[in-house]
């Protein structure tokens, strides 16, 4: 059979299991965009920014656990997905990002609109391509779906020159990737298991510690049913949140900068860790010296650079974090409970006093609203049940830990590079995704304003999310930091110059609503989130609120600044 | 902390941008190159990057697990604490004057190098060898006058028989 390489492309993406892609044309894919137009069975959303479209895909893929694909042209448009790459790359989230590139006859040659991508990308990416012959178009294509999500998933970049997109070439269906020089280990070593096992039984003061692998490889029930076992608390960072619910007696909250007092303390006194699918990352372990000086340290990881990178462990185990804990549970099953509970009340007990003596809390008055409050709210009227995503600052703190993540994968963040303006496009993709799920995107007044282009994207693909504004008319985290550590010097943080939200909302075709006073946040709330379209919920809260508890960076995580 | 020498023998694919990813991992984390080759291998589509890097005992763990994640490295061979023969090659190009002429053939001769350019004033000479042996030569070479040497990074193979 002849097809183009557009031809090709579509095909390819189609064979993956992908019904939507997110993306931007341009002269270096107009082929591809032609093509696009005669295949009515893979749907594009049509972006207004390139770093939209990848977080588009990377919200789409986290919501699905599948892959994001993204389509942008070469040049401008390769550039303005950078973001979105680093932002996956840093978040171990599958995507797969085509750019245009100009004609294999012209590259080098600093022609109109020709950037070298694949070098710009080889390190924000899990690998990248550039394809030099349309005859191995389809299995760079199946190769680079397969690099991103095997293994520990990440971002891949494919660079299409212009004439391998028209070219016709024969087209036969690819042969199953095997690559010598990649082949991640998935089955975890049987010692390890034991050993682990043997720290579990001998630990008087475990903790569980999640983190993105956990949800990556789908093993929230397995870390659910271990700690239920063996009566573990555990924590999370924020890419672990969901992993475990959070209405568990178990959970501690959040750990890390500003984890609560409770997931902190316990880390600071527990006797063992078992760290699952996370990197041990300098927000979540603060001063590493002083972190957790009492445990030996468990880590799952697929990935064998994440182990002993940041932090001596005592058990590391190389394999999927779903198989590891899998095989843990197994070897638990032949023991007696009481080998692996002991001493656990005294444990719980402490745990539980830390709680109730210190735990997470503000003040609601009835004059200004308080951001925790809209997201407690939030979370009641949404029965817990919304995917939530967020732009980056209090705004991302206050829903990790005011919104109770009880179920995997609705909790979507730009954890490991913190980009503002990841949440609104990142919402659009997680809405397309699962289109009969409600989609939050919980922004702040500074984020909000680095994608608001992608309101139109909403609009126009009838993709209905919810966006709540915490205005406090500050970059507020960073005016946070300014008020504990720089003088209240609030050097270019304020905000008040800023747009009228219900306007802008408005005026792009949504529904803007703003609510100022304690005692409308539930209506206000109600209302947009059943108005049968995408809208704005503007709250002006409480401007110089922080985020508590705090860990200055560098200190202990167990010495925190409270309230 | 002390640094120690490490010696890697590192099979990849041969394409293109492979040595820009080494590069890279290296530059980005902050890991130091002191040597490196690069050449073809019996085997098409494969190629040696043979390197010197000089860093603390726990990094060289996370260099090599680094190495072994880019996708077009087959293998990392750490070289350091086994057996194995290595060689560089080095050009040096030292002054002739006639009084010196007869003390620098000696040391060619000591040495088993080779003049591979002889001019009016200046001689050529190859040694081929371990560092030790550059080391010792060049400390020889230099009351004569060295004016330039080129030197190729090291290539070493394991002992043992077999591929690494
Ligand atoms: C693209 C980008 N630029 C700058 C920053 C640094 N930064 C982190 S949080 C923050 C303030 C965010 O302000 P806003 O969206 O209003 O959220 P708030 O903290 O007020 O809730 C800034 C500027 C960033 N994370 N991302
Ligand atoms: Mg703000």
């Amino acid at each position: 059979m002849k097809l183009t390489g557009a031809q090709i492309l579509i095909k390819m993406i189609k064979a993956e299991g992908i019904d939507t892609i997110f993306g931007y044309p341009g002269g270096a894919v107009i082929d591809i965009y032609d093509t696009l137009a005669k295949d009515n069975d893979l749907r594009h959303i049509l972006v207004r920014h390139e770093q939209g479209a990848v977080h588009a895909a990377d919200g789409y893929a986290r919501a699905n656990n599948s892959v994001g694909v993204a389509l942008v042209t070469s040049g401008p448009g390769a550039t303005n997905t950078v973001t979105g790459i680093a932002s996956a790359h840093s978040d171990s989230i599958p995507l797969v990002v085509f750019t245009g590139q100009v004609p294999t006859a012209l590259i080098g040659n600093d022609a109109f609109q020709e950037v070298d991508i694949v070098g710009i990308t080889r390190p924000c990416t899990k690998h990248n391509y550039l394809v030099k012959n349309a005859n191995k178009l389809a299995s760079t294509i199946k190769e680079a779906f397969h690099l991103a999500r095997s293994g520990r998933p990440g971002p891949v970049l494919v660079d299409l020159p212009k004439d391998i997109q028209n070219t016709l070439v024969d087209f036969e269906e690819p042969k199953a990737i095997s690559l010598k020089s990649y082949k991640p280990n998935y089955k975890p070593n049987k010692k390890q298991l034991n050993k682990v096992v043997d720290l579990i039984c001998q630990a008087r003061r475990p903790v569980i510690f999640t983190g993105g692998g956990v949800i990556l490889s789908q093993a929230s029930e397995e870390i659910t049913r271990l700690a239920k076992m063996a009566d573990i608390p555990v924590t999370a960072s924020l890419m672990g949140l969901g992993a475990f619910p959070g209405s568990d007696p178990l959970w501690l909250g959040m750990l890390g900068m500003h984890g609560t007092y409770r997931a902190n303390m316990s880390i600071g006194h527990c006797d063992l860790i078992i760290a699952a699918g996370v990197r041990f990352d300098d927000r979540v372990t603060g001063n590493i010296e002083k972190f957790a000086p009492e445990a030996k340290i468990v880590q799952i990881d697929i990935d064998p650079t994440s182990i002993h990178k940041n932090i001596e462990v005592q058990c590391p185990v190389v394999g999927d974090c779903k198989a590891a804990l899998k095989g843990i549970i197994q070897l638990m099953e032949d023991k007696n409970p009481e080998d692996f509970k002991n001493g656990r009340r005294e444990w719980l007990d402490r745990i539980e006093e830390w709680k109730s003596t210190t735990p997470l809390k503000y003040e609601q008055d009835d004059v200004v609203i308080k951001p925790q409050f809209v997201i407690e709210k939030l979370y009641e009227l949404t029965k817990g049940d919304a995917i939530i995503t967020t732009e980056v600052g209090q705004n991302q703190m206050w829903a990790a830990q005011y919104y109770h993540f009880n179920k995997p994968n609705h909790f979507i963040t730009s954890g490991g590079l913190g980009v503002m303006g990841f949440g609104l496009p990142a919402a659009i993709g997680a809405k397309a995704a699962c289109p009969d799920r409600l989609v939050v995107d919980v922004a702040g007044d500074g984020s909000i304003q680095m994608n608001i282009q992608e309101l139109m994207t909403a609009i126009e693909s009838k993709i209905n999310v919810k966006i709540v504004i915490l205005n406090n008319k500050y970059l507020g985290m960073v005016r946070q930091w300014q008020e504990l550590f720089y003088e209240k010097v609030y050097s270019s943080t304020n905000m008040e110059n800023a747009p009228d939200f219900v306007k802008l909302a408005e005026a792009y075709g949504a529904k803007g609503l703003r609510c100022t006073r304690p005692d409308e946040v539930e209506s206000t709330l109600s209302e947009g989130l059943n108005y049968e379209g995408t809208v704005i919920m503007e709250f002006a809260v409480d401007r110089e609120e922080s985020v508590y508890p705090m860990v200055p960076a560098g200190g202990a995580i167990t010495e925190m600044l409270l309230v | 902390m002390k640094t120690n020498s490490y010696l890697l023998s590192i099979l990849v694919d041969d394409e293109p941008g492979v040595l820009s990813r080494i590069a890279g991992l290296f530059s980005g984390r902050g890991f130091n190159i002191d040597s490196l080759s690069v050449a073809s291998t019996a085997e098409p589509d494969v190629s040696r990057i043979t390197m010197v890097t000089k860093c603390e005992p726990h990094i060289i763990e996370q260099i090599k697990k680094q190495l072994h994640k880019l996708i077009n490295v087959i293998t990392v061979n750490d070289l350091t604490d086994k057996r194995y023969v290595q060689r560089q090659l080095a050009l040096i190009k030292v002054n002739a004057k006639p009084e010196k002429k007869a003390d620098i053939l000696r040391i060619v001769d000591i040495f088993r190098c080779k003049i591979v350019d002889v001019g009016l004033s200046h001689y050529t000479i190859e040694v081929s060898g371990d560092s030790d042996k550059h080391d010792a030569i060049i400390s020889l070479l230099k009351p004569t006058g060295i004016i330039e040497i080129a030197s190729t990074g090291y290539i070493a193979l394991a002992r043992e028989n077999g591929k690494h």
